[in-house]
């Protein structure tokens, strides 16, 4: 154990190599679908809505289908259940989840640039954990408006838990709720992030320790 | 014994006069099979011809018909193959059904009447071609209605114009819609108010051609100028198209000028007339002045300004005249005849050059007929209106042969007839009227439909049957029954309109809209009361509207929905007031509070599952 704890700090103090560095400028071009695209993807089907109601949420806004209708058309149905309309006003996350994004994205070109193992470590687990809490976060919204009706709604329906992912019937309506082409991104991320760690933690193992620039 | 013998006998003798009798009851006449069932007779017949028009649930059809409703006052739509009514137009009648006729402003669009007899739709054209845009339909008080087909409603409705009477020969649009026509069927002294002894008909009564103006970017209508004529009953017209572009064709009936029993004393001389207008030159004289004022109008005297309008000699009582889509001949059908004279507009226009004359009615002259006229179709009885193919045919109905007949442009051979049932009036082919016909299609708007459908009372409705032209016969595909009465009508292809299924809510102008639920309420101004409400899922809102007894109530609803489909109606009982408002619409109704008590109000358009508690109370407080 102590082996790896001295190991280990020795090569967290390393210079990152090409490759690494490599991806983690990758990590931060995969940083920019998430402004682009949405992160996750809600669709609807009844049988009075044949073509669907779409939703997809942003990073930073929310989009309905049909020009914006289909959230409008979403919030009138819900309304016989007691939810709460869906507003972008009540998102909180969409105020800091773009900061967030930028912020990590500085941070991954900074790794990028001054490029010690170090950073990269960094990066990557703030990442994660950025990562985690915004699928908590999300799911924790759905849970909220599917429990927070109001009690003198019309329809009274037990409180749900909208699909997170996947196919769920509720009433008369399919959803279907699916990552969007900005989580994909934001997975690649992921993945760029943990292989610029893993490449450059190899990298570190081989390397005799007297070869290293570090110390200099 | 003796008796028994007898009665053998005479009960032998009776049953040879029965069977006689039955022998010569199966001998009696009856009614030729074919005109019995008039068409498809085998049955694969049917199978193709059920094939050729059925549109599964759910798919679409291929074009759309908009076929006049007559005296009903409204336009139908109808999908062709399958002639399904899709649905009604209201145009000059009040239509419970979309709140037409109910809110501020289109009763202040029907104005006075509540009726019109629709006539001719015209579907507005670039270059002789449908643009699938407005479409105009005439009615004899003398108006003209444009709808616009982005949201098939009613827009404007023109008129009545000053001294047009019975404005039958309308809405014939012009091939870029300069003009929708207008001709008076029964003349009147003018100004209208005038009054002259009916002796005094021939010389004192005045026939009026009017074209009236379509302002190309709006489509809003305006008089541009009127023709004075002598008293004939104009009927039908069309517009010249391509070479005989700028020109403008109508017949007339009654060129005797009789008066009385008109069946018979309209009918005594061979022919009757085609009147040509040259447009293009009537708009010259108008813009140099020329004119009288009558009626508040400028009118045109073709006495004091020569070259506008010349008569063309046609059969006797014509009913339509139409141009061939090159725009080459113009086929004028005499209703009492059995031919179809095809005149040539090439030599129509030698003959006024060379002042080709047989006469003159009131300063017109009259074009010798033999110099215009190209050939007479021997088409059948009762010539009546004409369509066109796209490859030179022609098809005219004949009113009295109950048929179509099929005929050849520039050779006039008929090649082809169809049994109609019953009594056709008016045809209309797919594009039929424009440069350039679709064929595929043709629908025969019969007069007479007895026997085809189950028993509904003697109001029997009309008869519209969809024929097969794509081939070298015609073959009869469907009996559809349409509302009274189809005096014309259009086949557009489908894919040429585009019509909006919301109000996008950025296009609502009006200043009394609200979008907000917050901002729906009751303001009052003495006793002038206007509230303002919204229509949304499933609440009217305010939910109560205080009024005071003798208040003049404004309630202007806005639906805030953009759904398709989502319409919301406002029913207010015992005051005769039905508004419907389409998503993203306003709609305003004034009244006055005249009966003390407590009125419901309910959303009349089934809108969803708490369609029924969509409703509130109107109350009219008594006054002390």
């Amino acid at each position: 154990m102590r082996v790896f704890f001295e190991k280990s700090n020795r090569i967290l103090d390393l210079s990152l190599d090409l490759k690494p560095r490599a991806f983690l400028v990758l990590a931060f071009v995969f940083l920019i679908p998430s402004y682009l695209f949405p992160l996750w993807t809600l669709t609807m089907f009844a049988p009075q809505y044949p073509e669907g109601l779409r939703m997809g949420i942003y990073s930073w806004k929310l989009e309905g289908g049909n020009k914006g209708q289909d959230v409008k058309e979403i919030n009138v149905l819900n309304h016989y259940i007691g939810m709460k309309d869906i507003e972008i006003a009540d998102f909180n996350e969409f105020k800091w989840i773009p900061f967030v994004v930028g912020a990590v994205g500085l941070l991954i070109l900074r790794a990028a640039v001054l490029g010690k193992v170090s950073h990269a470590v960094d990066c990557l687990v703030i990442y994660l954990y950025f990562g985690a809490f915004s699928v908590w976060s999300f799911g924790y919204k759905l849970f909220w408006y599917g429990h927070n009706l109001a009690p003198t709604a019309a329809v009274r329906v037990d409180p749900f838990m909208p699909p997170m992912f996947g196919f769920k019937q509720l009433a008369n309506f399919g959803v279907y709720s699916y990552p969007g082409l900005g989580s994909y991104a934001l997975g690649l991320v992921a993945l760029c992030l943990a292989l610029a760690v893993f490449l450059a933690w190899r990298e570190g193992r081989l390397s005799p320790a007297g070869a290293l620039r570090a110390a200099a | 014994m003796n008796e028994k013998k007898k009665s053998i006998l005479s009960w032998g003798v009776l049953a040879v006069v029965v069977a006689a009798g039955l022998l010569v009851g199966r001998c009696a006449p009856s009614g030729p099979k074919a005109a019995k069932k008039g068409g498809a007779e085998t049955k694969s017949d049917v199978a193709v011809a059920a094939m050729k028009t059925y549109v599964a649930p759910g798919d679409l059809d291929e074009y759309y018909l908009f076929s006049s409703g007559g005296h009903s006052g409204q336009v139908y739509v109808y999908g062709v193959p399958s002639m399904r009514h899709l649905s009604t137009i209201p145009v000059f009648t009040p239509y419970p059904g979309t709140g037409y006729g109910f809110d501020d402003e289109s009763k202040a669009m029907l104005g006075n009447l509540t009726w019109g007899d629709a006539h001719h739709p015209a579907l507005s054209e670039t270059n002789g071609d449908y643009d699938g845009r407005w479409l105009f339909i005439n009615e004899m008080n003398g108006r003209i209605a444009r709808i616009d087909l982005r949201d098939f409603k009613t827009k404007q409705i023109f008129g009545p114009v000053p001294n047009v009477s019975g404005n039958h020969g309308s809405s014939f649009v012009t091939p870029n819609t300069e003009y929708a026509m207008m001709a008076s069927r029964f003349s009147i002294p003018i100004p209208k108010g005038t009054v002259a002894p009916i002796e005094k008909y021939a010389t004192d009564y005045k026939g009026i051609i009017a074209g009236i103006k379509i302002d190309p970017k709006t489509g809003q209508m305006s008089l541009a100028w009127e023709i004075m004529t002598p008293p004939f009953d104009w009927d039908l017209g069309d517009a010249g198209k391509k070479v005989s572009d700028g020109w403008m064709f109508w017949t007339c009936y009654n060129a005797e000028r009789a008066t009385g029993k008109l069946e018979v004393t309209s009918a005594q001389r061979d022919r009757d007339y085609i009147a040509a207008v040259d447009w293009k030159a009537v708009e010259k004289a108008v813009a140099e002045g020329k004119g009288d004022l009558i009626g508040g109008v400028k009118v045109i005297d073709p006495k004091k300004v020569p070259g506008l309008v010349w008569l063309m000699p046609c059969g006797k009582s014509p009913h339509g005249v139409d141009v061939s889509p090159d725009g080459k001949y113009i086929i004028g059908s005499g209703k009492l005849q059995g031919v179809t004279t095809a005149f040539n507009f090439e030599k129509i226009k030698t003959a006024i050059q060379n002042k080709d004359f047989t006469g003159d009615e009131d300063g017109i002259p009259v074009l010798k007929y033999e110099s215009i006229k190209d050939a007479e179709v021997p088409v059948g009885l009762g010539p009546l209106h004409t369509q066109f193919g796209p490859d030179g045919m022609a098809y005219t109905s004949l009113f009295v042969d109950s048929a179509i007949a099929k005929w050849k442009l520039g050779t006039w051979e008929v090649v082809d007839k169809i049994p109609m049932s019953y009594s056709i009036g008016h045809l209309c082919a797919a594009e039929g009227d424009t440069v350039s016909p679709d064929g595929k299609y043709l629908v025969g708007l019969n007069k007479l439909s007895h026997g085809r459908h189950l028993s509904v009372g003697p109001s029997q409705p009309e008869s519209s049957q969809l024929v097969d032209i794509s081939e070298e016969k015609m073959k009869l595909l469907y009996d559809a029954f349409t509302e009274p009465e189809p005096h014309y009508a259009q086949m557009i292809k489908a894919d040429k309109l585009h019509p909006i299924e919301v109000y996008p809510k950025e296009e609502n102008k009006n200043p009394l809209a609200i979008w907000d639920v917050k901002d729906a309420g009751v303001t009052r101004q003495g006793t002038n009361v206007l509230a303002k409400v919204v229509l949304v899922r499933s609440t009217i809102t305010p939910t109560a509207i205080e009024v005071a007894l003798g208040d003049t109530v404004k309630i202007v609803m806005t639906n805030i929905e953009q759904t398709t489909d989502e319409l919301h109606g406002f029913g207010l009982l015992d005051y005769n007031i039905n508004i419907v408002v389409d998503p993203g619409e306003t709609k305003a109704v004034t009244f006055k509070a005249d009966k003390p008590g407590v009125f419901p109000y309910y959303c009349t358009n089934f809108c969803s599952a708490l369609h029924q508690e969509m409703q509130g109370y109107l109350i009219v407080k008594p006054k002390g």
